[in-house]
C-alpha cells in the first residue's frame, strides 16, 4: 500500500485549516440547519484530514468509510437544498436518510451488486445536486458567478466518493496506489472550490 | 588570539547547548508555554503589554525547563533502564548530575524570581507548579502509585493559570476551566503513552494505570477523561465569549475524539491508542489557537 508522504500530509494540513476556517465562518444569512448540514459536511473534511495525516492510508481500509464517503455528499447537499430550495427540503432530507440507511444496511447485511447499485444512486443523486444547483443559480443570476465553485466541487466530490466507493466495493475504477496518489490533492482542490464558492455567496 | 578565543567560547555554548537541549523536552515546553500564553492572551487587553508578554514569555520558559530539567535529574535511573530514554543526556553519561542539578536550579530561581517580579500572584501560581511537578509528582508520588499523574496534571494545567492570573491579576472560573481542562487531557496524553510503552515502564518498574488496572480500565478512564476535556474547554470558551464559530469548530473536532475514543474503548488496538494520543496532542493544540483567535 502506498505510504503517505510529506506532501500528502502538507495538503491534507491545508485542507483541513481550509475546512476548519469554514466551520468557524459558518454563512451568513442561514437558518440553524443548514449551518448544521455545513458544519457536518465540512467537519467530515476536516476530521478526514486530520485521521490520514495521523494513521496515513490504512485509515481508509475501515468499512466505516463508505458511510463517511456518502454523508459528506448527503449533508452538503441536504445545505444546499435548505438554503436555495426550502420547498423540497423535507423530501431531500428523507431521501439523504433513507439512502444512508440503504446504505449501510446494503454494506453490512446485504452487499454484492445491490450494494453497489445503492451507493452509486445515493451517491449519483447528492452529486448531481451539488454539481447543478450552484451552476444553475449562477447562471440565472440569482447568485454570484463564483458560487459555481461549489459545482465544481461538487464534480471532484462525486470523483472522490465514487473511486473510494467502488474501490471499497472491490470494483476499483483505477488502481488503489493511484487513487490514494491523488486522493489528497483532489480533497484540497475541492475544498478550496467549495469555500471561496460559498465566500462569493457571502 | 582574541578571534581564537572567540572561537573556542563560540565552540563551548554550541556543545553546550546541544548538550542541555534534550534536557529542557523542547516539545513539552513548547506546549506548555503555549498554554501559557494562551491562558495571559485569553484575559485580552488592556493588559497585554510587550514587556509583560516577554516577561511572562521568558519567566515560563525558565520555570518549565528548570522543572523538567530537575526532573531529569531525579528519574535518571528510571530513564537508564527504559529504551526509549536510555539514550537522553543523563543516563548516558553524556552530562554529569552536578551539572544538570546545577542547570536546573538556575533555570527554576530564574524563572521564579523573574516571575515574581512580575506579579505577586503569578509567581505564587508558577511556584506551585513548579512545586507540584517536582516534589509531589517525581519526589514523592511517581514511583509509589499510578494515580501520581493526577498531580501531574494538576502542575500540567499551572502555566495556563499562571498565563491567566497575569493577565487577569486574580484567578477566575474560566482560568480554572481552562486549567481543568489540560489537568484532564494529561491523562488521555499520559496514559495512551504509557500503554504504549508499557514495557518500557514494567522494566523501571513505575506504577501506571495499564499495570495496576489493565488496558480495558485504562482505556475507560481515557475515555472518561476525554469527555471532561471536551466539557471544561468548551464551557471555558464559552464564558470566555466565543463565537458560536469556534464553538461549532470545537464540537466538531470533540467528535472526531470522542470516535477514536470509542474505537479504543470497542476495537482497542495498537494502532488506534497511539492515534488517540497524538489526536489528544492535536486537539488540546487546536483548542489552544480557538481561543487566542476568537478573543481577538
Amino acid at each position: 500500500m502506498k505510504k503517505i508522504s510529506a506532501m500528502d500530509r502538507i495538503l491534507l494540513l491545508l485542507t483541513g485549516l481550509i475546512a476548519a476556517y469554514q466551520v468557524v465562518a459558518g454563512m451568513s444569512g442561514c437558518c440553524a440547519v443548514v449551518i448544521i448540514y455545513f458544519t457536518i459536511a465540512f467537519g467530515i473534511l476536516l476530521i478526514t484530514g486530520l485521521l490520514l495525516i495521523i494513521f496515513g492510508f490504512e485509515i481508509l481500509d475501515n468499512s466505516i468509510v463508505v458511510v463517511v464517503a456518502a454523508l459528506l455528499p448527503l449533508s452538503l447537499s441536504s445545505g444546499l437544498i435548505a438554503r436555495y430550495l426550502p420547498d423540497v427540503h423535507i423530501v431531500y432530507l428523507v431521501f439523504a436518510v433513507m439512502g444512508l440507511l440503504l446504505i449501510l444496511v446494503t454494506r453490512y447485511y446485504v452487499g454484492g451488486k445491490i450494494a453497489t447499485i445503492s451507493l452509486a444512486v445515493v451517491h449519483g443523486v447528492a452529486g448531481m445536486v451539488i454539481f447543478i444547483l450552484p451552476i444553475s443559480l449562477s447562471i440565472k443570476g440569482v447568485s454570484t458567478p463564483l458560487f459555481s465553485l461549489v459545482g465544481i466541487g461538487g464534480a471532484l466530490i462525486g470523483v472522490g466518493g465514487l473511486l473510494l466507493a467502488f474501490l471499497k466495493s472491490g470494483k476499483p475504477i483505477l488502481s488503489k496506489d493511484l487513487i490514494y496518489s491523488i486522493l489528497p490533492g483532489l480533497l484540497l482542490v475541492m475544498t478550496i472550490a467549495f469555500v471561496v464558492g460559498m465566500a462569493a455567496e457571502q | 588570539m582574541e578571534l581564537k578565543n572567540l572561537l573556542k567560547i563560540i565552540t563551548l555554548v554550541k556543545t553546550k547547548f546541544a548538550l542541555y537541549r534534550p534536557l529542557i523536552k523542547s516539545l513539552q515546553t513548547g506546549l506548555l508555554l503555549v498554554t501559557g500564553l494562551t491562558g495571559y492572551m485569553s484575559a485580552r487587553c488592556p493588559v497585554m503589554t510587550l514587556y509583560t508578554f516577554l516577561g511572562l514569555s521568558g519567566s515560563l520558559f525558565l520555570a518549565i525547563s528548570g522543572s523538567t530539567v530537575l526532573n531529569m535529574v531525579l528519574d535518571r535511573d528510571i530513564d537508564a533502564r527504559m529504551a526509549r530514554t536510555a539514550s537522553r543526556p543523563l543516563p548516558a553519561g553524556k552530562i554529569s548530575v552536578k551539572e544538570a542539578l546545577f542547570l536546573g536550579l538556575t533555570l527554576s530561581l530564574a524563572g521564579l524570581i523573574w516571575s515574581f517580579s512580575l506579579s505577586f500572584l503569578y509567581g505564587i501560581v508558577v511556584f506551585a507548579g513548579l512545586f507540584i511537578d517536582v516534589v509531589v509528582y517525581t519526589i514523592w508520588l511517581k514511583r509509589k502509585t499510578a494515580w501520581s499523574i493526577v498531580w501531574g496534571g494538576v502542575s500540567g494545567g499551572m502555566p495556563i493559570l499562571a498565563g491567566r492570573v497575569l493577565g487577569l491579576g486574580e484567578l477566575d472560573i474560566i482560568g480554572g476551566l481552562l486549567s481543568l481542562s489540560i489537568l484532564l487531557w494529561i491523562p488521555t496524553h499520559i496514559l495512551t503513552f504509557s500503554m504504549h510503552y508499557s514495557d518500557d515502564y514494567a522494566r523501571a518498574g513505575i506504577p501506571t494505570f495499564a499495570s495496576t488496572y489493565g488496558h480495558k480500565n485504562t482505556r475507560l478512564i481515557i475515555a472518561l477523561s476525554s469527555l471532561g476535556v471536551a466539557f471544561s474547554i468548551a464551557l471555558g470558551l464559552f464564558f470566555l465569549g466565543l463565537s458560536w464559530g469556534y464553538l461549532r469548530l470545537l464540537a466538531v473536532l470533540t467528535v472526531g475524539m470522542f470516535g477514536l475514543v470509542l474505537i479504543s474503548v470497542f476495537r482497542p488496538s495498537e494502532s488506534i491508542n497511539f492515534g488517540l494520543f497524538k489526536y489528544a496532542s492535536l486537539y488540546m493544540l487546536s483548542s489552544m489557537f480557538m481561543v487566542v483567535l476568537g478573543v481577538f
